[in-house]
């Protein structure tokens, strides 16, 4: 097992969170099917190119291959010219080809239409905070979209330029402070796929995963009344040692958990960690361990992390999980 | 009727030129030299280690990658790693590599014997070198450049970036930018006014057709870079807001300025190395190049095109849908130009009774294959909505390794292979260079044909690790090791290198039955180039046999004339001086008097190396002493000596 | 006799073209000069464009942007640039014609136009209600217009230059190579102003 350097409690990988990987030719929506047809194509396209030009190439060398000396004048030009002329037409026959397969690409996967949910994605170094303005939900580095419902995500950025890019569901889109850009996204089948930040936006630009979990429409409603609300208030006593503690530590001038006064905005929303698949934004799975391992040192985890070491006392570590893990 | 005709004693000639021409072998003549050969193998030699350093970085990252969650380096040595080898590449290295060839050849193949600005030219050398300098001293503050080789904005601005790295990044390629656009002045001026008799535009090589469209494209688009920097760096110094959203800049101002000088400069950095291509493969397929004016108009339209397509780097920030399309459609037309290009070397070939496959034809054909995966995986990604899949992952690394190592560092090798004997006067092991070329070839495309697969399947680049499973992990492995075959491929080129100066074959003047002027001359030329300035009556000069044109040059293969006579503006031997033709025709107008050699460049080059350092740690009393001498520098280049007054004499 | 005495069949016309020829031509430091013009106009144009595009997307640039300068004093600025110009082709048309006591003048009044340029600029700056760091757009007007000052004062540095040499008798009708270049340098700095002046003081009356 894969373990960071000096915390055995943290397990890294992550992949299994995952129903497929993340790639371009694994689309699970009609926008990334889109594209993904166009690519098959393109890859196609380039490698006849490709083979005709070797062949156009290798041949003559390989017929002369014997030709030995300096035999009799090299032949007049117009013998080959005919290579010259098919090498301006038949690529810029093959280009016009291609640039009508953008266009009809281009509208499948940038649809304009204004209809259906809308999310509002905000980018910060390094995590991603989620809100959903219609449903009063606000979350972090876990999206859930209902499935066959196209879902238009608002982008915006708190500090520099990050890129929101879920291969299974759709190409890349810029967060850039000071604009607002749209991306759509839409999956055809229920299922947890990984996304992750495309522009490079410093030291954990390679640890800026998010989650995008589809459901079908009831489970999606369930969610999102869950999300609304803020978690059962605790009864058993060791998760209310966690929650006095997790209360009494800097934790809360960062966090914010809806329902106690932990009220901080500079850190994602714990209101309903528990509930997450991910945590450190889509580094390691949600568990016991990688909780842990996260809480007493992030900076090993992430180098560069906003988020400090702090203080704990003895056995508040344990109750601090015990607690975060009840906020489902 | 005859212009002024004399009657000339060669060997007596050839000693004037000598002792008007000859730089000492002294401390002062190595700092002082103006000599084009010289400067030009400077730059060869200086961009080579640049590229060295640029691959052992590039070796790190590789080492880092090659396993998932690997703890190698840290992420900010990662970032400085691979910011550093993006830059040094493209800016220390493939750049200026070619202006090496290009000092060391223009001159010798259009008949002259110096550029037109001989000590602007020593200036673009030390400035190179200085720049580099300047930004590797980074290393040892620690404040390490960070951005990447574009540097976006608001990351690299004073609240994301505290601390001198940017300000390195900044003010080097300030720096740097004078010395690119002093050389490409130099070259621009040299091929238009300095051409040999019967040269007309016509009759160019097409090495000087790439040359010159980069230079022009080099005027227009560094500005570019520099307004850019300049924002940046009052940004970051003065608390002004042109890249500040809040107070009414924009992030996307610099990503705009940065690739209108960014495409542009990826053709600077092909279009000469396409020109060596077109004198390469022509030789070793016995014949001249077919569709020479296709080829020709194809290199000028590439530079110009190049300035159309610069947002085709910004699909994903949501442009307009038409501007879109539109920045779509213009990259797919570019490549129509370099189509005919190559298609231009396919018909050479197919015309060719016979091939000859030397080292350097080699690395042109591995060229060619290169090339062309490069070139359609640009067009695949010009394609807007695969690009917003593609864009920011390995699949744009592979696509911007196999166009810059495929069209520029085969052909730069194979310009090895091919004139390193005329500049050394020793031959490159043939055996050898087939390994080289060989290993280099299994090397590149086992490193970056897998990023195209890695890419697509969805590994962002720039990240200084990965999961475990992703799909990811065999891929990069193969990379590594990729790469640490093209470091053995380097190496050997380097070793052959190495022992040719000891163990190479002596080179004759033409070892190769090339057509153009500068295999008129020894190997190596004489500091003077030529023993009388030749007239060529064709595009092919050598191959047309006119040896009368070229006159007696050090060895042809001529009997050796002792007395011939001569028209007056073909022997120049009054003081250091060459040609100047008209802009066309290349009709002979003026003697050219040539400046003596001078350590002028250097001392600017290191005041302005003193200026930049100063604005650096920002002392003001500093900058302004530095500012002065730089003037003071100024002054003191251009004061006229005694000598070169009155400034030039009109012939016949 | 040996080949060399080979005719090239130019040479009769070569020096028919350099018998009959009016015009010197150009040095090749002339075409330096060009071309780093050339380029200086590239790097004004990145300015404009800078400004356009900002002024074309961001709403808070585009008010200010839009934002009506006093004319007056460029306008006077702008007259005496151009006539700097004048006597600047004043002075060389001089010492076309070998009259070197001309070429001083006309340096010298150039030059004391340029000055008289520079201080109008400052008395500009002093007039401005905000700093260069109040706003992305008065970031951008004080760099291009200073960047063109400092263009102007480079100007008059090399004209000092030639001033002196021209006092120390190096230039005749046949050789002032030097005049030229400085002097197309000069003209060049004064065609940016009136472009700078269409721009940031005209245009946004016009759109
Ligand atoms: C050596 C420099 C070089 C060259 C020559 C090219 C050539 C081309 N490039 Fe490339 N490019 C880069 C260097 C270069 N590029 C770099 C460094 C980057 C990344 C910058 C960064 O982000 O770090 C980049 C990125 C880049 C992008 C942005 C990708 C992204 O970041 O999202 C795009 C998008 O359109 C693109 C397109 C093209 C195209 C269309 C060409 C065309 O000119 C190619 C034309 C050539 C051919 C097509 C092959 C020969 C033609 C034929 C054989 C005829 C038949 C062909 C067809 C019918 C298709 N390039
Ligand atoms: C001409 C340009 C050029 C060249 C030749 C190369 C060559 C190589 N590049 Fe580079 N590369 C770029 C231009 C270039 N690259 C650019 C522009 C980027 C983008 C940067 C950015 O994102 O900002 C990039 C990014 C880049 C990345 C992506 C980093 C990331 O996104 O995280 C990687 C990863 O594998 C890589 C690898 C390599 C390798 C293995 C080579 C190999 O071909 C190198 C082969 C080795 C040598 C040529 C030298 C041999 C070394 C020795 C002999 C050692 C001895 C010498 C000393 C000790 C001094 N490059
Ligand atoms: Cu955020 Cu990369
Ligand atoms: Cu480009």
């Amino acid at each position: 097992m894969m373990t960071a350097p000096h915390l055995p409690g943290v397990a890294l990988q992550i992949r299994q969170v995952y129903d497929r990987n993340p790639s371009v030719f694994q689309p699970v929506g009609p926008h990334s099917k889109a594209i993904a047809t166009l690519g098959w194509t393109l890859i196609v396209a380039a490698t006849v190119v490709f083979i005709v030009v070797m062949t156009l190439l290798l041949l003559p060398i390989w017929k002369r291959r014997h030709a030995s000396v300096e035999d009799g004048p090299p032949a007049p030009v117009s013998e080959t010219a005919w290579l010259l002329y098919a090498g301006t037409l038949a690529p810029a026959a093959i280009l016009a080809g291609v640039f009508v397969l953008t266009l009809g690409a281009y509208h499948a996967a940038r649809p304009s239409g204004t209809g259906g949910l809308t999310i509002e994605v905000v980018g910060h170094q390094w995590w991603w905070e989620v809100r959903y303005p219609d449903e009063h939900i606000l979350t972090a580095n876990e999206i859930h979209i209902p499935v066959g419902r196209e879902v238009r995500v608002v982008l915006t950025s708190a500090d520099v330029i990050h890129s929101f890019w879920v291969p299974n569901l759709a190409g890349k889109t810029d967060l850039i402070p000071g604009t607002t850009n749209i991306a759509w996204i839409e999956a055809d089948t229920s299922g947890t796929w990984r996304g992750t930040c495309a522009e490079y936006c410093g030291m954990q630009h390679a640890h800026m995963a998010l989650t995008v979990v589809a459901e079908l429409p009831g489970d999606f409603n369930r969610w999102t009344e869950a999300q609304r609300g803020v978690s059962a208030a605790p009864t058993d006593s060791a998760t209310l040692d966690g929650e006095a503690a997790f209360l009494s530590s800097q934790c809360v001038y960062c966090h914010t958990v809806r329902g106690t006064q932990a009220s901080g905005r500079i850190g994602p929303d714990l209101t309903h960690i528990g509930s997450r698949l991910t945590i450190a934004s889509g580094m390691l799975a949600n568990t016991r361990g990688n909780l842990g391992g996260w809480i007493e040192n992030p900076d090993q985890l992430k180098p560069g992390t906003k988020m400090p070491a702090v203080p704990l006392g003895a056995g508040q570590l344990e109750a601090i999980i015990t607690y975060l893990e009840s906020l489902k | 009727m005859a212009a002024a005709v004399e009657l000339v004693e060669i060997d007596s000639l050839t000693d004037r030129l000598e002792q008007t021409w000859n730089t000492p072998k002294t401390l002062y003549g190595a700092l002082s030299t103006v000599d084009h050969k010289t400067i030009g193998k400077r730059y060869l030699a200086t961009a080579f280690v640049f590229l060295l350093l640029g691959g052992a970085q590039a070796g790190a990252i590789r080492a880092q990658l090659a396993r998932p969650n690997s703890h190698l380096l840290s992420p900010e040595a990662y970032d400085q790693l691979f910011s550093m080898h993006g830059t040094t590449m493209i800016f220390w290295y493939a750049s200026p590599i070619l202006s090496g060839f290009s000092n060391y050849l223009v001159p010798l193949m259009i008949g002259a014997r110096d550029m037109a600005f001989p000590r602007l030219n020593a200036f673009s050398y030390w400035t190179f070198l200085l720049s580099g300098l300047f930004i590797y001293t980074s290393a040892l503050t620690g404040a390490i450049p960070h951005g990447g080789w574009f540097a976006y904005v608001p990351y690299t601005n004073a609240q994301y970036s505290p601390g001198a790295n940017m300000d390195f990044y900044a003010l080097a390629l300030l720096f740097l930018t004078i010395s690119t656009t002093a050389g490409a002045i130099n070259f621009i001026v040299t091929i238009l006014k300095m051409r040999c008799p019967g040269m007309s535009v016509s009759r160019m090589p097409l090495f000087m057709w790439s040359t010159l469209t980069t230079s022009v494209a080099i005027v227009f688009a560094m500005p570019a870079l520099t307004a850019a920097l300049v924002f940046l760096e009052f940004d970051r110094r003065f608390g002004t807001h042109f890249y500040d959203p809040v107070r009414g800049g924009a992030p996307l101002l610099w990503q705009h300025l940065f690739w209108v000088f960014g495409h542009p400069w990826v053709y600077i950095v092909v279009l000469p190395a396409t020109g060596m291509a077109s004198m390469i493969i022509p030789t070793f397929c016995r014949r001249p190049i077919v569709g020479h004016v296709y080829v020709a108009l194809a290199t000028v339209s590439t530079g110009i095109f190049g300035f159309g397509v610069w947002a085709h780097h910004m699909f994903a920030t949501g442009m307009p849908a038409l501007s879109t399309t539109f920045f779509s459609a213009a990259s797919m037309s570019v490549s129509i130009p370099s189509g005919i290009q190559i298609f231009a070397w396919l018909a050479t070939i197919w015309a060719a009774r016979r091939h000859v496959l030397a080292t350097p034809m080699l690395f042109m054909l591995g060229f060619i294959c290169l090339f062309v995966i490069g070139g359609v995986s640009g067009v695949m990604t010009a394609s807007v909505p695969f690009d917003w899949q593609v864009t920011d992952t390995y699949f744009i690394v592979a696509h911007l390794h196999y166009v810059l190592v495929g069209i520029n560092l085969f052909p730069v090798l194979a310009g090895f292979y091919f004139w390193l004997p005329k500049m050394t006067g020793r031959m490159l092991d043939e055996r050898l260079g087939r390994w080289n070329f060989w290993v280099l070839f299994v090397g590149v495309n086992l490193t970056f044909f897998p990023m195209h697969a890695v890419g697509l399947r969805g590994m962002p680049r720039r990240v200084y690790t990965y999961p475990s499973g992703m799909g990811w992990d065999w891929l990069n492995m193969a990379e590594s090791i990729g790469a640490a075959v093209t470091v053995i491929g380097i190496l050997l080129f380097v070793i052959n290198v190495l022992r040719s100066r000891k163990f190479g074959a002596v080179a004759p003047s033409n070892p190769w039955g090339a057509a153009t002027l500068e295999w008129a001359t020894s190997s190596p030329p004489a500091e003077y180039n030529f023993v009388v300035i030749p007239i060529v009556g064709g595009r092919e000069p050598l191959w047309e046999r006119h040896d009368a044109l070229l006159g007696p040059t050090a060895d042809t293969d001529l009997a050796p004339v002792n007395s011939v006579q001569l028209a007056t503006w073909r022997v120049l031997d009054d003081g250091k001086e060459t040609l100047e033709s008209t802009l066309l025709d290349a009709d002979p107008q003026a003697a050219l008097h040539m400046p003596q050699n001078s350590l002028w460049p250097l001392v600017l080059a290191l005041c302005l190396t003193g200026l930049v350092s100063a604005c650096l740690v920002g002392a003001p009393s500093w900058t302004v002493i530095a500012a002065l001498s730089t003037c003071a520098a100024v002054g003191g280049w251009l004061w006229p000596k005694a000598s070169t007054l009155p400034p030039s004499r009109i012939v016949a | 006799m040996s080949t060399f005495a080979f005719e090239h069949p130019r040479d009769g016309v070569l020096r028919e073209g350099a018998r009959g020829r009016t015009s010197r031509p150009k040095t090749t430091g002339w075409w330096g000069m060009v071309w780093l013009c050339a380029t200086e106009a590239m790097l004004f144009a990145s300015f404009l464009g800078a400004y356009f595009f900002l002024r074309g997307n961001i709403d808070a640039f585009a008010a200010e942007g839009g934002r009506y300068v006093p004319l007056t004093l460029p306008a006077i600025m702008t007259v005496v640039l151009l006539s700097s110009s004048a006597t600047a082709w004043w002075a060389e048309r001089g010492i076309e014609r070998g009259d070197s006591v001309r070429l001083r003048i006309g340096l010298g009044v150039t030059m004391l136009l340029g000055l008289a340029f520079l201080s109008l600029q400052a008395v500009e700056y002093s007039h401005r209600d905000s700093s260069w760091t109040t706003s992305a757009y008065d970031s951008l007007f004080i760099t291009i217009t200073g960047f063109h000052g400092a263009h102007v004062a480079a100007g008059l540095l090399m004209n000092a230059y030639v001033q002196l040499r021209a006092w120390l008798g190096h230039f005749d009708d046949e050789h002032h190579a030097a005049v030229s270049n400085v002097l197309l340098y000069w003209h060049f700095v004064d065609g940016v102003w009136v472009l700078l002046f269409a721009v940031l003081y005209l245009s946004p009356r016009l759109f």
